[in-house]
């Protein structure tokens, strides 16, 4: 098994300070690997940097793939929820790396819209607006147009918080699903039980990362208690870091 | 009075109504539609702002030309509009301020600085028609100006109509599909300008916007879709167009104005009578079953 994505003592700040802080440690390809951690733990930010929307302060990301390879869950996604569209049209943007801008979505890509619709339980649903649609339901469009997105790579950043308990088990259910076609998943969660039961894999990360590798293994009491020691300290009297390389730890025992 | 005197001889009898009327159609065709991805972008308010950076540069223009030439005024409008939205694109990008806070800055001066130019120079009633218009001294080139823009709006709406949804929708999205949601921000932020440049000689700096957001507010109102939301603000501003015309040439009032007042008439009326209206309020009808 490959390194697919790899951090080489990556680092990323705000206004100097670091939200993550000198990571090393690479993803497999096709694996499914939770980010744990407590608030403010930089899991999110990670997150963030993989998509390239921030800049490593310090360190590098290194991988061969390309953005269209990418598919990405923010977590409070800026979307316009009273924008007046189809909850078809939200699920064919899916389709943009065949379409782009301007190409017209064929007959193909509506049979494969609301094949993906189906899948995610809403088949039905095509011409309901978006704005008449529940949280959970509006969770299983965008899950339907990352499974039309058809990509290598796919990054959820919290994406069963305020879902109820039956939505989040389909959900999981397309998750495992992507699992089992190879693509590679990274989700951020904070239900320690929902990674133990479903992730095979977990960063645990509290700015620095304190363990990577086997879920078991790193979901730890030990590890857990020094995640919670290190969330939210943001030190205004902050010296400059002098390591090169921190404290640099590798998810070498899956390796 | 005869319908026909009441609704068609204004148009019949004098040429000077027939272009304001073609001029209030293409601007209706043009703004409205622009009107609801402003309003869709939260950006009603910039509409206004950008209508107030206009000003100078067509005061400027008027300047230049020494009388109140729509072609020199346009393109001194096309020119200042462009350059306050681009620098203020650029400052919420370099400070901490956010674009609307950074677009209210170069807009007041805008409109402080257009006020002095004229002043320099011209009367208070080119100040007057400046800030407010004048519709029915529309001539041949003006109204050729106006028609190229509308034509020019439409064609660009059709070709960016998707990116440019997806980009009011879920910008988010457009950045991770690498969809270059800024080029098509600036181009919409272009059409505003435009479509700003062509009802500045008709309605006048100040009221500029009031074809564009009157309309789009009605539409939002009774529009479920975004296709009949632009077609609900083309002909609401077509219909205020035509209204205020015959209204203000029957009452002997100032067109523009009625113009804009047609369409508040039109919005006032939708506030109360529009599916999510107050009359609904107050009367509700009996909830469904599922």
């Amino acid at each position: 098994m490959s390194a697919l994505l790899t951090l080489d003592n990556l680092t990323v700040t705000y206004d100097r300070h670091p939200a993550v802080h000198h990571v090393s440690g690479f993803f497999r390809a096709g694996s499914l690997t939770a980010i744990a951690g407590p608030n403010g733990a930089g899991k999110s930010t990670l997150m963030k940097a993989i998509m390239g929307e921030l800049r490593p302060a310090e360190g590098r990301l290194q991988h061969r793939l390309v953005r269209s390879d990418f598919g990405y869950l923010p977590q409070a996604a800026d979307i316009n929820r009273r924008f007046p569209i189809s909850v078809l049209d939200t699920v064919l943007l899916g389709a943009w790396r065949h379409t782009g801008a301007f190409r017209a979505n064929g007959a193909k890509e509506h049979a494969k819209a609301a094949g993906t619709l189906a899948a995610v339980g809403l088949g039905g649903f095509e011409r309901r607006p978006i704005g008449s649609l529940s949280a959970g339901q509006f969770q299983r469009v965008l899950f339907a147009r990352l499974l039309l997105q058809d990509a290598k790579v796919i990054l959820l950043d919290e994406p069963f918080t305020a879902i109820d308990a039956r939505t989040t088990q389909d959900l999981l259910d397309i998750v495992a699903h992507w699992h089992g076609e190879g693509r590679t998943v990274i989700a951020v969660l904070h239900d320690i039980e929902q990674v133990r039961a479903h992730f095979p894999e977990t960063l645990l990360l509290a700015r620095e990362c304190i363990a990577w590798g086997p879920t078991a293994e790193v979901m730890s009491p030990g590890n857990l208690l020094k995640a919670r020691m290190m969330a939210e300290r943001w030190d205004d009297g902050a010296g400059i870091c002098e390591s090169p390389s921190g404290k640099a730890s590798s998810n070498g025992v899956v390796a | 009075m005869s319908a026909y005197d009441l609704l068609i001889a204004p148009f019949a009898d004098y040429g000077f109504m027939r272009r304001a009327l073609v001029a209030c159609l293409c601007l209706a065709l043009g703004s409205g539609p622009i009107g609801v991805f402003l309003m869709l972008r939260r950006m009603s308010l910039m509409g206004d702002a950008m209508s107030h950076a206009v000003l100078p540069g067509a005061a400027i223009g008027y300047l230049v030309a020494g009388s109140l030439s729509l072609t020199a005024m346009g393109i001194g409008g096309l020119v200042a509009g462009l350059s306050v939205a681009l620098l203020s694109g650029v400052v919420s990008r370099a400070t901490v301020l956010q674009e609307d806070a950074s677009f209210a800055s170069f807009y007041l001066t805008s409109l402080a600085l257009g006020v002095l130019i004229v002043s320099l120079r011209g009367s208070n009633i080119d100040l007057l028609h400046v800030l407010f218009g004048t519709i029915l001294a529309i001539d041949g080139p003006a109204l050729a100006l106006i028609g190229s823009i509308t034509s020019v709006t439409l064609i660009a709406l059709a070709l960016v109509y998707r990116p440019l949804v997806a980009e009011c929708f879920d910008p988010g999205f457009l950045r991770t599909v690498g969809g270059r949601g800024p080029v098509y921000h600036a181009l919409f932020l272009l059409l505003v300008v435009l479509n700003m440049v062509a009802s500045f000689q008709a309605l006048g700096t100040l009221m500029a916007v009031g074809l564009m957001m009157l309309p789009a507010a009605v539409a939002q109102l009774w529009g479920r879709s975004l296709t009949a939301m632009i077609a609900l603000a083309a002909a609401t501003a077509a219909v205020s167009g035509y209204v205020g015309l015959v209204a203000s040439y029957h009452l002997e009032l100032a067109s523009g104005p009625t113009i804009i007042m047609t369409a508040a008439v039109i919005y006032g009326l939708s506030i109360l009578f529009a599916p999510s209206g107050l009359a609904r309020r107050l009367f509700p009808r009996p909830h469904l079953a599922g």
